[in-house]
């Protein structure tokens, strides 16, 4: 530790600090304008010069790069220092003429015009912080000076308009720059490569969403600089619990459990398939789950509905029955998109001023207070068209109107054939199996129904229930369905649980192996068969024996066994045969 | 009177059997001729049980499990695949075609597959004709 003064007020720092932080240990500020926290200084606009005696030296340096020692003592504001800073200003005010930043700093040093020119144009003031930036923190590499003299610049490899390959578009260089001379160019598009649902920037550290449980940030790799280049590592440097871990991997964590409750959910039709209506090709086609989560009010607009370009809609078209009700893509009804698509509507009339059109085939409000709800939302003006949507298109006709799209369709009510100009169109694609459910089927050994969902043990006596004991269906995983009803199926399956966990024990369907000591011969055949291990040689009576508890009763063993020895409950030999007998009891035994 | 095959099938009580009752919820036809007898696992069926029923009368025996992999029990279909190609060698030296046992898999999702396995062993066996079991 050190000692040293500022203004006449002592302070005691770590030799070779800075000056500039240790005015700030002091409050006292000093104007900086190519400095940056966490970037090497470099000393490059100079505003922030000061002075410092020493004995009987006096020099002027630059606070944001002159280490302090022992027994020194600066000045920050006297006249001098005032006199360098204002000359500095007017030197770059002469270079960058109409920089915001500049002018304002300039102007409280009382400098309005530069002697040195006017360039109302050029924004760079060459500090090299977006240099620094790029090749110390981000460790891209892109940015970089290049000429000498009065040519020198920033510039991207080989000037290439921004379009470099090397260029992550992290935006860090613009972030930096003191006086705006950078600007990123379609980091939007760039960004829509993430393979996530896209409806905006986000940032590569962030909390999924506010309901998140846990309700912590996480990061993602793919946009995380650190992650891609090995560089920046400053949210490490913010963050003072030291929370955040760069090297954590995904776990597998096994558990012991009696039951599992399987509720896998959905996967949401990619209605890129259906060409028609333009789904990932035309700007403004969203998916519901997209514009969902347009709507909500944590979400990327704030919960405000904007067309691409940030403007309000004035109309909006919400089709019906995407990918399902169609033979070629799924049979079924999705179930949940009539009311929902209604919920859309009647979001869109509070919170804009726009024109909902819905284009639907049949309008299925089925549950409790939902064709109420449809009533309400057709007293609030939604228009609603029977008939289903044959195509989306861009329709280009004269400047007013540009942008627009028009949804072309049957109106089944009146007979005719309609085009109506939206700005949005909302597709409202069917619920579907996810791509993984036949793996996970696999794992619960659980059988699939033809649509694809999991197969409930019965579709009205049990239908949270599987064929596998302990293992429980809830939500969509089972079919579509809204949220009551995932509720409903959700609370009777944990009930379900619930009770057996209550029991303590648990009840086995008596059909059993059993077998017969008298007649097994000890050929220990059945005891490799047993799938579920339940057979042992009893070593002294020399019989093989079935653990009743272990046994599931299939019945290889039995079928194998070639003593005859092993008889199945409820499924034995002599049942099975007098079955046989009776059916072909009209056959007479020919 | 036109021949119209009898033909004993035996399924397993977690998927095929299930199968057929989906097949029956759902308004699906399929023959009658087919007589079901449920066992817990295709696993289960003795290829004594096959003989017995070819010895009652019965002109065809179908025998339908999980498809592999789906078994309830793990391999209790394997198993009934094993016995199924040793049984058609033995039935062909009863005199038996062999033809007239099929194995096949059927799901409990697959009420439709259920009508059409049942209608080719139908056929299949009508075009055989009737079976005459010497003594
Ligand atoms: C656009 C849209 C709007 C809707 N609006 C409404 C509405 O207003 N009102 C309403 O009642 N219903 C609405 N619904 C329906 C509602 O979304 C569903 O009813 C509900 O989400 C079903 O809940 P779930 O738990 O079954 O499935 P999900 O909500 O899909 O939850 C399943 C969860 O399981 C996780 N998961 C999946 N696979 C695995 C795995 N292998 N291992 C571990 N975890 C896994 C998923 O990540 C997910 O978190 C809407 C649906 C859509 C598409
Ligand atoms: S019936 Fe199945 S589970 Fe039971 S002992 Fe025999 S093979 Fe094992
Ligand atoms: S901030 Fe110190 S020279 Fe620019
Ligand atoms: S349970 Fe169906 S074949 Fe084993």
């Amino acid at each position: 530790m050190i000692k040293l003064r500022i203004d006449g007020n002592e302070v005691e720092v770590n030799a070779g600090t800075p000056l500039l932080k240790a005015a700030q240990k002091l409050n006292i500020e000093i104007p900086t304008l190519c400095h940056y926290e966490g970037i090497e200084p470099y000393a490059a606009c100079r505003v922030c010069t000061v002075e410092v005696v020493r004995g009987r030296r006096r020099r002027m340096v630059t606070a944001c790069n002159y280490p302090a020692t022992d027994g020194i003592e600066v000045f920050t504001d006297n006249e001098r220092v005032r006199r360098a800073r204002r000359l500095n200003l007017e030197m770059l005010l002469g270079r960058c003429s109409e920089v915001p930043a500049i002018r304002a700093l300039a102007a409280k040093y009382g400098v309005e015009k530069s002697r040195f020119g006017y360039d109302p144009k050029e924004k760079c003031i060459l500090c090299g912080l977006c240099v620094r930036m790029c090749s110390d923190i981000v460790k891209a590499n892109v940015l970089s000076f290049a000429y000498s003299g009065p040519r020198r610049k920033v510039v991207t490899p080989f000037e290439r308009e921004m379009a470099t390959d090397v260029c992550i578009a992290c935006g860090a260089c613009a972030h930096v720059c003191p006086t705006g001379a950078i600007t990123i160019e379609d980091l939007s598009q760039r960004r829509g490569e993430v393979p996530e649902m896209y409806l905006g920037p986000k940032t590569a550290i962030s909390i999924p969403f506010q309901q998140a449980v846990p309700k912590v940030p996480y990061i993602d790799p793919d946009a995380c600089i650190k992650m891609q280049t090995g560089g920046c590592g400053i949210c490490a440097q913010v963050c003072e619990p030291e929370a955040i871990n760069y090297k954590m991997q995904d776990e597998v964590v096994e558990l012991d459990v009696g039951q599992i409750l399987v509720a896998t959910g959905y996967q949401i039709f990619d209605a890129s398939q259906m060409a028609q209506y333009g789904y990932g090709k035309l700007d403004n086609v969203l998916s519901a789950l997209e514009f969902e989560k347009m709507l909500n009010s944590t979400g990327p607009t704030g919960g405000r509905v904007l067309t691409k370009n940030g403007k309000e809609p004035r109309a909006i078209g919400i089709i019906h029955c995407i990918g399902s009700r169609d033979a070629r893509y799924h049979k079924y009804c999705s179930r949940v998109c009539c009311m929902y698509a209604l919920k859309f509507a009647h979001l869109v009339k509070d919170r804009t001023n726009a024109e909902v059109y819905q284009f639907y085939i049949d309008m299925r409000a089925f549950g409790k207070g939902y064709e109420e709800f449809y009533s309400r939302v057709l007293d609030e003006g939604v228009n609603v068209i029977r008939g289903k949507a044959a195509e989306v298109v861009e329709a280009t006709w004269g400047n007013e109107r540009e942008g627009h799209l028009l949804v072309r369709c049957e109106d089944t009510l009146i007979g005719k054939f309609r085009e109506v100009p939206v700005d949005m169109v909302v597709l409202c694609a069917a619920i579907e199996p996810n791509v993984d459910q036949e793996r996970v089927g696999q794992i619960f050994s659980l059988s699939r129904s033809p649509d694809g969902f999991f197969l409930e043990r019965h579709p009205k006596l049990d239908p949270m229930g599987t064929v596998n004991d302990g293992i429980y269906l809830a939500g969509c995983c089972q079919g579509p369905k809204d949220i009551p009803d995932t509720v409903a199926q959700a609370q009777g399956a944990a009930a379900r649980i619930l009770a057996m966990i209550a029991k303590g024990e648990v009840l086995l369907d008596p059909i059993r192996a059993s077998i017969d000591e008298n007649l097994c011969g000890g050929c220990k055949v059945c005891n490799n068969l047993c799938p579920y291990m339940a057979i042992t040689f009893d070593d002294v009576k020399k019989v093989s024996v079935v653990n009743e508890t272990l046994c599931k009763g299939c019945g290889t063993c039995v079928a194998a066994c070639p003593a005859g020895a092993i008889t199945g409950s409820g499924f034995t030999d002599e049942q099975i045969f007098a079955e046989i007998e009776g059916i072909l009891a009209d056959a007479g035994n020919k | 009177m036109a021949f119209e095959p009898k033909i004993v099938g035996f399924l397993c009580n977690w998927c095929s059997y299930t199968g057929a009752d989906l097949a029956g919820v759902s308004r699906i036809k399929w023959p009658p001729n087919v007589r079901p007898i449920r066992v817990m696992c295709s696993g289960r069926i003795d290829p004594t049980f096959v003989v017995k029923a070819f010895r009652e009368g019965a002109d065809g025996v179908l025998v339908s499990g999980c498809h592999p992999g789906d078994c309830h029990y793990y391999q209790g279909n394997y198993k009934a695949l094993r016995r199924y190609h040793l049984l058609r060698r033995v039935l062909e030296q009863f005199g038996i075609h062999p033809d007239r046992l099929m194995l096949t898999w059927v799901s409990a999702a697959e009420g439709e597959r259920w009508a059409k396995v049942t209608q080719e062993i139908t056929e299949r066996v009508r075009k055989l004709g009737p079976l005459h079991l010497k003594d």
